[in-house]
């Protein structure tokens, strides 16, 4: 088989996630880097994008980032695999996040909670968005496209007017309340058995409470994308992509469609009820406004934008829509220092970047001035709607397709195919 | 004793005069945020989420149109309630041509493409246009100087709104107008595209104008129920403002439960929501207790999924004929 990678002689080969042994060594490779990199070691830091992440800004941006990573594999699995659009990601993510701060919160006189530890929440928040997503799919089954869509739409609506129903649960004020820290206790003891909230020191090594939390939800980031890429080449998998192909040929062919999409509805909610705990108890204290809309386009672009129906492009996605804005305000940084420091581009810069009054240009460096020139933050948004259009008309299978491009041209190299 | 009864009775009906009248306004409303998506989508067969956002551009267009340059009123004299009529054309053709530009780069393109690709493509041009908007009506709130402001008259015991009347009126105007251009050539042409674009451009209609038409129209319409919904009642007293861009969100419970390419179903869907949500507003305000402040916000939510438990494709849609 030597030299021929794509010849595979049994189904089972042909179904591995890792095929050759190159990518087997790549994965193992990338875990090791991926586990290592926030720490301050001699070649890792080095890499050229790991080398921002000893800056706690950039690794509390790429907890975010492993986060968002849960939440869209699991919108993948409902819209990428089974082809259910859903704008009511972010209700999922709601009830997740409110689930844990019941359970695992501090109750008062007006406020529920119970203050359960992490091994209750973290699974309840999951199992208990995955109850609303069945409860939810009777409905939606009977909806098709762009249907669909708008009447998930509603649910997020719906949530948000719960949430101000029940300010027992979600907090009286729109600032929202306090979620448990990211503690892991046995049961309500005082002192937590391991504490990803705090610095501390691991055997012999200091770990700050960012590398903690990194090393935590890069192992569930893990488990997630695993058992998501191996759903796909299950029957359940298969059945998915059935119904998303052609709905009435699967039934036709013996996929009971009711329970497949009941099915693609709980698992996308399970892991969006999971990811919405981690994220609000990530930063803390979350306005029920959050689990809005936006937060649910925000999801759609990213499978968009990396490539709808893969687990990798869900990682490229996220990697991309969640650190861009990041990236942007570095590069505008970047331009001013230019500006300031005088060189061949200054001109240019100077042209584009407004420093203070009076100076003409299309961006305003000060955080907080709004109108013209345009704020750096509206600029992020800008940029965030122009991402998702360009890809959309120009590359409609996402950095997927882009990655796909490349590798086909360098394997062919130097002929076209 | 009588006295006392009747009295109630009158403030019973002056109640219900007054609720109806608002209802038939905001269901206008809903009606006209309505039919700028359900044209776009018949023609097009893509879900403009950007129109909430052209709405809030029309609305900051006519600001800076009527207040900022004072079009027309710097050139001709004449009452000013007739220069903001002329204002609002202008503005509403400004947003008409943003359409016609946003239809030629973002969409003629993706013809032939997936319809959820469509739309998530117009939620991309939504975050552009709203952002931008957004900056623009932030700095200062913007006057759009409505000529009959927050002005109110009686009947019998009823306070009626200006504003009211006039949603009324453009609601009625909107869908006369649009009933007429279906009847006209173009409009025909729009029909046939509707219901076969391949077939219509066998037949010889260029399917690239309707689809450059029914955008423009879109838009036009857009930016004028934008200008109506941030009027005192509804909107923040005549100001544009970010809210603006989310009223036509609201709109889209009325648009499915018509159906998503029904003229008619955009005026039925649009009363009909507004009926429920005010009349859930105004005679459950009781129970405020158990159903939360603000509930009257999600009773379109609501009667939306329970009309699409009913009939999947809105009360007067197509149904899509399912085949293998």
């Amino acid at each position: 088989m030597r030299g021929r990678p794509k010849l595979f002689t049994s189904y089972v080969a042909e179904s591995q996630l890792f095929p050759t042994r190159i990518q087997k060594v790549l994965v193992v490779v990338g875990i090791i880097v991926l586990v290592l990199m926030p720490f301050d070691l001699p070649v890792i830091s080095q890499i050229p994008i790991v080398r921002f992440l000893g800056d706690n800004i950039w690794l509390r941006l790429v907890n975010r980032m492993l986060i968002f990573t849960i939440a869209a594999l699991g919108l993948n699995i409902l819209s990428g695999l089974a082809g259910q659009v859903s704008l009511g990601h972010a209700f999922f993510m709601g009830s997740g996040a409110y689930t844990a701060v019941m359970l695992g919160g501090k109750g008062s006189a007006n406020l529920w909670g119970w203050g359960l530890p992490i091994w209750i929440w973290l699974p309840a928040s999951g199992v208990v968005a995955a109850l609303v997503g069945i409860a939810v799919a009777p409905a939606a089954v009977r909806v098709r496209g762009l249907y669909l869509g708008i009447a998930t739409l509603g649910l997020v609506f719906i949530g948000l007017h719960l949430s101000r129903v029940f300010p027992e649960i979600a907090g009286p004020g729109a600032l929202g309340r306090k979620w448990p820290r990211m503690q892991f206790r046995l049961w309500k003891e005082e002192d937590p058995l391991v504490d990803f909230s705090r610095d501390g020191d691991w055997f012999w090594f200091e770990v700050s409470k960012n590398q903690k939390t990194y090393l935590l939800l890069l192992a569930l980031t893990v488990v997630a994308a695993v058992v998501a890429a191996n759903i796909a080449r299950t029957r359940t998998g298969r059945a998915f992509s059935a119904i998303r192909e052609r709905d009435v040929a699967a039934e036709i062919m013996g996929v009971p469609e009711f329970r497949y999409k009941t099915m693609a509805f709980a698992i996308s909610s399970f892991y969006a009820g999971v990811a919405g705990a981690l994220l609000a108890v990530l930063a803390g204290q979350v306005p029920p406004e959050s689990w809005g809309l936006l937060l649910s386009i925000q999801f759609i672009a990213i499978l968009l934008i990396g490539g709808i129906g893969r687990v990798s492009g869900a990682l490229m996605g996220t990697f991309f829509v969640v650190l861009s804005p990041r990236f942007i305000e570095e590069v505008i940084d970047w331009m001013k220092e230019q500006v300031d420091a005088g060189g061949i581009f200054s001109g240019v810069f100077d042209t584009l970047i407004s420093t203070g009054d009076g100076d003409g240009g299309l961006l305003a460096i000060s955080e907080t001035a709004l109108g013209y020139p345009l704020p750096a933050s509206a600029l992020d948004e800008l940029v965030y709607g122009l991402l998702i259009v360009v890809f959309l008309l120009f590359e409609p299978l996402g950095l997927y397709g882009i990655w796909m491009k490349v590798r086909n041209y360098w394997k062919g190299w130097p002929f076209s195919y | 004793m009588t006295g006392t009864t009747m009295v109630l009775a009158t403030t019973g009906l002056d109640t219900f005069v007054h609720t109806v009248i608002k209802s038939l306004a905001l269901g206008s409303l809903y009606a006209l945020l309505a039919l700028g998506f359900v044209l776009i989508f018949k023609a097009t067969q893509t879900v403009n989420f950007a129109q909430g956002a052209l709405a809030l551009a029309g609305t900051w267009f006519l600001s800076m149109v009527f207040m900022d340059w004072n079009v027309p009123g710097r050139w001709v004299g004449g009452p000013g309630w007739l220069h903001w009529f002329v204002a609002l054309l202008v503005a509403a053709l400004a947003t008409a041509v943003l359409g016609l530009v946003i239809e030629r780069l973002a969409i003629r393109p993706m013809i032939g493409e997936p319809i959820f690709s469509m739309a998530v493509i117009t939620l991309g041009l939504e975050v552009m246009i709203r952002t931008v908007a957004f900056d623009a009506v932030n700095v200062t709130p913007r006057v759009i100087a409505v000529p009959w402001g927050a002005d109110t008259f009686m009947i019998g015991g009823a306070m009626i709104a200006w504003s009211y009347v006039a949603a009324i009126a453009m609601a009625a105007v909107a869908f006369v107008g649009v009933w007429l251009f279906f009847k006209t050539r173009t409009g025909v042409a729009m029909r046939a595209t509707a219901f076969d674009q391949e077939t219509a451009l066998a037949q010889g209609i260029n399917v690239g104008r309707i689809f450059a038409i029914a955008w423009a129209v879109g838009a036009l319409l857009a930016a004028i129920s934008g200008v109506f919904s941030s009027m005192s009642p509804w909107g923040p007293a005549g100001l544009a403002s970010r809210d603006g861009a989310f009223f036509a969100f609201r709109a889209l419970p009325a648009v499915i439960l018509g159906g998503l390419d029904s003229a008619v179903g955009a005026l039925v869907g649009g009363l009909l929501i507004g009926f429920a949500e005010i009349f859930a507003g105004q005679y459950l305000a009781g129970h405020t207790g158990i159903l939360g402040v603000g509930y009257q916000q999600v009773v379109p939510y609501v009667v939306m999924l329970i009309g699409l438990l009913v009939r999947p494709y809105g009360l007067f849609g197509t149904e899509e004929v399912r085949r293998v």
